[in-house]
């Protein structure tokens, strides 16, 4: 068995008593690349967003159950939420870098973690960028405006922030489903590099992207978790019915 | 009359109303200034009034104003901008924070001469603060921090909740989010409202003539201690503003040109109003500019 770099034990996800996600139990790989299909409103996007938190900026939510790190309970009411979410980087469907400079996305997270040399700040900046493959399109105006970029770009620079804090994990909610199909295959492509060092959790809507971008899979359904497999096994010869026919494109 | 009729003749109407409004607004401006830019001059803007004798000017009441109008923003904004970021990023979804919100939408459109009387019986009467700038700023404070609350909770609501959540997802805290991501967006929106807001007190007559006062006592405009009874910057003394000195002598003016100074104090009001609202607008779309376009 792989390292794992993130296992959940029994998680539901109500808002107000109406259950979202029922009683989903996984282990994700570190670095692998595990994509979670299904069709809308089935939960998945609730699940990632439940896994660094997020959910909790929603007063109707409740999230029970389990959510280990290595030996800690991020989901257990004493974790330090703040420090959590360092660990765990999130990108999202529509790029949203903040308001400031292509420089100050990046440097923003650590400065504000301790990093406070400048030539420190710049090396960080400049390998994010880098590992985003943003850097040679950027580097001449560094202090420009990040939303001067490109959606594509954009959201690439949004991976970079996210990676310039040093996580273990990256939450990605369908990155690039509204971006253009040359963005799209970049995105697709950055994936494929950042998974030698992270374990990355993918909501995606494309089946296609599920099976060329991960190494699992885990199908949705109303709430429910159907199937996990290696997506190479469950995309060529799927257990379940209920898997068959989403993927088969018969609903959804 | 068939639909295409009707549409001509509703169009017809909206813009005749329209242009009513814009006419009696250009009239009222027009008159205003006609009357009193004649007036306005240096002399005019700095020299002390005169009770019985012509040519006196406005510049301890313009003073007073803008004075006044400092010292209420120094104490509205840190406490509108506390207020407001409660309301808008910690304050529970429930029935008492709806009924907090309810209380400042009435205490803003609470008549500013009963303000006016309460700022009397409690800042003056009760506090002891007498007639002074100070309670004038307290009492003017008590009708504009309703709406630098609003301004405030609006201007961080109208932040994308993304930003929030980028913010969050990156480790920081809710209180490094407000103040690094989402108030810098917030800014040119709560300046604008703030500006606006400043330009509604520069104004305010009734509030001020219980509290404030009626009254300018000589001012020596070489002695700036705070401290010193004659000095300008005393925010204990009893200060007259622009806008109740245009009351005062209109209606009990004894010198031989008050209809005049009261026309070029008129004057002087609109336009600084106008330049508020002008600066207001220029502000805005500037620090909209510096945080997020090309630079």
């Amino acid at each position: 068995m792989d390292e794992i770099g993130l296992s959940v034990k029994n998680l539901s996800v109500y808002y107000s008593d109406r259950p979202a996600v029922k009683n989903v139990s996984l282990d994700f790989a570190a670095k692998q690349v595990t994509a979670l299909i299904g069709p809308s409103g089935c939960g998945k996007s609730t699940f990632l967003r439940s896994l660094n938190r997020m959910n909790d900026l929603i007063p109707t939510s409740k999230v029970t159950g389990e959510i280990w790190i290595k030996e800690d309970d991020i989901n257990s009411p004493s974790t330090d939420v703040v420090s959590l979410r360092q660990k765990i980087g999130m990108v999202w469907q529509r790029p949203n870098p903040f308001h400031k400079s292509i420089y100050e996305n990046i440097a923003f997270g650590p400065r504000y973690h301790g990093v406070k040399n400048k030539k420190q700040l710049d090396q960080i900046v400049e390998e994010s960028l880098t590992r985003a493959a943003l850097w040679d399109e950027t580097k001449d105006r560094l202090h420009h405006s990040a939303l001067t970029l490109s959606g594509g770009q954009q959201q690439r620079l949004c991976i970079a922030r996210s990676i310039a804090v040093q996580p273990d994990i990256i939450l990605m909610d369908e990155p690039a489903s509204a971006l253009d199909p040359v963005s799209t295959a970049k995105i697709e492509e950055l994936i494929g590099e950042l998974k030698q060092d992270y374990c990355i959790i993918i909501v995606t809507h494309n089946m296609y992207q599920a099976a060329r971008v991960s190494q699992k899979t885990a199908f949705f359904l109303l709430g429910e978790l159907v199937e996990y497999d290696a997506t190479d096994k469950m995309f060529t010869n799927p257990q379940k019915a209920e898997t068959s026919d989403y993927i088969s494109g018969r609903f959804g | 009359m068939n639909a295409k009729t009707a549409d001509k003749i509703a169009t017809a109407v909206i813009i005749a109303v329209a242009a009513f409004i814009v006419l009696l607004l250009i009239g009222l401006l027009g008159y205003i200034l006609v009357r009193g830019l004649g007036h306005i001059s240096f002399d005019f803007l700095t020299s002390a009034p005169e009770t019985i004798r012509a040519g006196g000017g406005i510049g301890p009441q313009l003073f007073n104003s803008l004075f006044l109008l400092v010292l209420t923003m120094l104490i509205t904004i840190p406490l509108g901008l506390g207020a407001g970021i409660y309301m808008s990023e910690y304050a529970p979804v429930n029935r008492v924070t709806a009924f907090i919100r309810l209380v400042v939408e009435v205490l803003s459109s609470f008549p500013s001469i009963v303000v006016g009387l309460f700022g009397l019986l409690i800042f003056v009467n009760l506090f002891e603060f007498g007639f002074s700038l100070f309670s004038g700023a307290l009492a003017l404070t008590v009708f504009n921090l309703p709406l630098m609350v609003r301004i405030t909770e609006q201007g961080l609501r109208s932040v994308p909740q993304a930003q929030k959540e980028a913010s969050l997802a990156l480790g920081l805290t809710k209180w490094k989010t407000i103040t690094s991501v989402m108030l810098p967006i917030a800014i040119p929106v709560i300046l604008t409202g703030t500006i606006l807001a400043a330009g509604r007190v520069f104004g305010e007559a009734a509030a001020l003539l219980f509290t404030a006062g009626m009254s300018s006592p000589r001012l020596d405009f070489s002695d700036w201690n705070p401290l010193h009874d004659v000095s300008p910057l005393n925010p204990f003394r009893p200060a007259e503003t622009l806008a109740v000195h245009i009351w005062k002598i209109n209606s009990e003016g004894l010198a031989p040109d008050a209809p005049e100074i009261a026309a070029g104090a008129s004057a002087v009001l609109i336009l600084t109003v106008l330049l508020f609202n002008l600066v207001a607008r220029w502000l805005g779309r500037y620090m909209y500019r510096k945080f997020t376009a090309i630079k």
